[in-house]
């Protein structure tokens, strides 16, 4: 039943192709989301990107998306679709789309494509992610500084990498301000469910802590934490106006940047694929307003962020993986690969990380 | 103790969207009409009460239009379906996906904009009493109603001679007609006021549960509220069963976690939809009792030989 109703949906959702008019002379941009744009979250950031890029470029440009993609063979057809409807630049949003996005790469070798947080590239396909766990260290020393109790609650959604790396980074930069600082994890087995992870922030708030970090898109976990006058994080957007005592800080994604760099080369014709992770230091990943904090943890946060910024990676030894064995020596750095592929809990996280 | 309360508030709050869609529901059933549409008039009525309450700052205008939008919803499914006797299942389907897309498109504008909170009830003195006075006295209105709406219905269904006539009509029309039943009628209304529960269900998401709009924010849970209904064969008092055990296994499974139980937590997640599953089946088994709940024209056209 599931099933078949998703695929009605993409159906519905490819059929509602947005475009507007054509014209010979203007370059066609594309995107392609795994969720609705409306979801205030991962999906409405990457749009918000390329409403900019129409702000930038004008009249030189037409853009076009298609929206609740499901990951899976329905990538195959939506992105063959816009490679036909003559989308000169195609960006996949979602790291399922990998696959389809190869393969359509290859059908239509004119067509520029890149795809976000995926690992295969080609000739005419390029990849592009963003280093949110640097944000995560900062969030970390800030949740640190405020908790009364030194117990984090934290609410995540899958198991991946890019989600057991924000895990990692947050607790480094919570023990970097109080080594014996805690972390309780719920895992939601969601990216969206606002009433489920409401649900999870009231759980984590009854046994004891007091603040939320979350790694899943809705508002609704900070709105607990205002309703409860404790503190918490906003995700991928600013999330300020739901909880003006609660927030802290929100770790957003910008996007905007890129698009308009990425489809000015194509219009150009200078465009090339490319293998880019783009951090805080290139404006991609950013830090909302330091709210609700005294002067110190502000200046504290801030000077964390300036010093990633210039280039400190928050993975950098000494580190032990959870059971103890040395992980990176000392002023040794993490490099990417291992990163990307991370499947294993830094020491001081008592969760076992689900497999 | 405080953090007992805390989980059977948090539980009571899970599982009243939950009783209130698919009470509405029953009493469609009942009536011999198969409405799989509760996730899009669920997902209407969210969007409608949030607008209400956004645009005019009263929480209690918007529960009013989530009911009001619900129903008025689950009139087309009834024009459809009763009118011009199209088939159920598809009509209910495609309810559900219009009600996902255009719920879509009536909220863009109010995407990321913070919205109004229904208050918890605080009645002075009662409230404060210690353990019981949050429990009975402070919750929020919606739960109250979702209580009184099932004792309602099972008194409507099982006590009075209207419920008597729904009741025959959901099992054989053809007998009702005869009688000089009005069918149509009454599937009508049945078909709206079980739109109008999940249009409330929806409001209470949207101005309770998570006081914001986001696209797909039901989630599913209409769908639950579906099979709740079927679970609990036809039979009010354990749909509030079904709806408690799985609220309170869905919020016992987060505890669990955040407890640090060493269970995965891709089962412990499972575990609401097993236990359900397993209790109902256990509460159900006497088949006779069963096939005797079960509306028997239900799903089935209804089309008058004049």
């Amino acid at each position: 039943m599931k099933k078949l109703l998703i695929a009605l949906m993409t159906t519905v959702a490819a059929l509602s192709v947005v475009a507007t008019a054509e014209a010979a002379d203007k370059l066609k941009a594309c995107w392609v989301y795994t969720g609705p744009i409306g979801d205030f979250g991962y999906s409405y950031q990457h749009d918000q990107g390329r409403l900019q890029v129409e702000k930038a470029l004008g009249d030189k440009v037409e853009t076009a998306y298609l929206e609740n993609v499901s990951e899976g063979p329905d990538a195959d057809r939506a992105f063959e679709r816009l490679a036909r409807e003559k989308c000169k630049i195609i960006f996949g949003t979602s790291f399922g789309f990998m696959d389809a996005e190869v393969k359509v790469a290859k059908k239509f070798p004119k067509v520029m494509f890149e795809h976000a947080t995926g690992y295969k590239t080609g000739k005419n396909l390029g990849i592009y992610n963003a280093r949110f766990y640097e944000g995560r260290y900062v969030l970390g020393q800030i949740a640190a500084k405020e908790s009364k109790k030194g117990l984090a609650g934290y609410i995540v959604s899958f198991p991946i990498p890019e989600v057991v790396m924000g895990i990692n980074s947050f607790i480094l930069g919570a023990q970097s301000v109080n080594p014996d600082f805690k972390v309780k994890i719920v895992w939601v087995n969601s990216w969206f469910d606002p009433g489920k992870e409401a649900d999870a922030a009231k759980a984590l708030f009854d046994q004891g802590a007091d603040i939320i970090v979350q790694h899943t898109d809705s508002t609704a976990a900070l709105q607990v934490a205002e309703e409860r006058k404790l503190h918490g994080f906003g995700q991928s957007s600013d999330m300020i106006k739901f909880a003006p005592n609660a927030q802290l800080t929100a770790l957003t994604d910008e996007w905007g940047p890129y698009y308009i760099s990425r489809v000015k080369a194509a219009l150009d014709g200078t465009w090339k694929p490319d293998n880019v992770w783009l951090g805080i230091k290139d404006g991609a990943v950013k830090l909302a307003p330091f709210t609700n904090m005294p002067d110190d943890v502000k200046a504290m946060a801030e000077a964390t962020t300036k010093k990633i910024a210039g280039g400190w990676n928050p993975f950098t030894g000494p580190v032990s993986k959870q059971d103890g064995t040395p992980w990176l020596k000392d002023g040794e750095v993490a490099d990417d690969g291992t990163l990307l592929g991370m499947n294993f809990y830094v020491k001081g996280i008592d969760d076992k990380l689900p497999q | 103790m405080d953090i007992t309360i805390n989980i059977l508030l948090t539980i009571a709050t899970a599982a009243t969207p939950l009783l209130i869609a698919a009470i509405g529901e029953l009493v469609v059933e009942r009536s011999g009409v198969l409405n799989l549409g509760v996730e899009g008039m669920m997902i209407m009525g969210a969007v409608g009460g949030f607008g209400a309450g956004y645009l005019t700052g009263s929480p209690w205008i918007g529960l009013l239009a989530a009911i009001i939008v619900g129903a008025l919803f689950s009139l087309l499914f009834a024009v459809m379906t009763l009118s011009l006797a199209t088939n159920q299942v598809a009509t209910g389907l495609s309810l559900t996906l219009l009600g996902l897309g255009l719920s879509g498109m009536i909220g863009t504008s109010f995407v990321g904009q913070p919205g109004v909170r229904l208050p918890n009830l605080d009645i002075p003195g009662l409230s404060s009493i210690p353990v019981v006075g949050k429990l009975i006295f402070g919750q929020d209105p919606v739960f109250y109603i979702s209580i009184a709406l099932t004792a309602a219905v099972m008194w409507f269904l099982f006590r009075t001679r209207t419920g008597l006539t729904l009741r025959s009509i959901g099992d054989s029309h053809t007998s009702a007609h005869a009688l000089g039943i009005k069918v149509i009628r009454y599937r009508y209304l049945a078909v709206i006021f079980g739109g109008a529960c999940a249009g409330l269900a929806g409001g209470h998401l949207s101005l309770v549960y998570t006081p914001q709009w986001v696209e797909n924010m039901s989630a599913g849970r209409g769908w639950i509220a579906l099979a709740l209904v079927v679970f609990a064969s036809w039979r009010p008092w354990r749909v509030l069963a079904g709806a408690y055990i799985f609220g309170a296994v869905w919020i016992g499974q987060l505890h669990a976690q955040a407890f640090g139980i060493p269970v995965p937590s891709q089962f412990l997640s499972s575990l609401p939809y097993l236990a359900t599953i397993v209790v109902l089946v256990l509460i159900s088994r006497n088949k006779r009792l069963t096939m005797m709940n079960t509306p028997a024209s239900l799903g089935q056209p209804f089309v008058p030989d004049r």
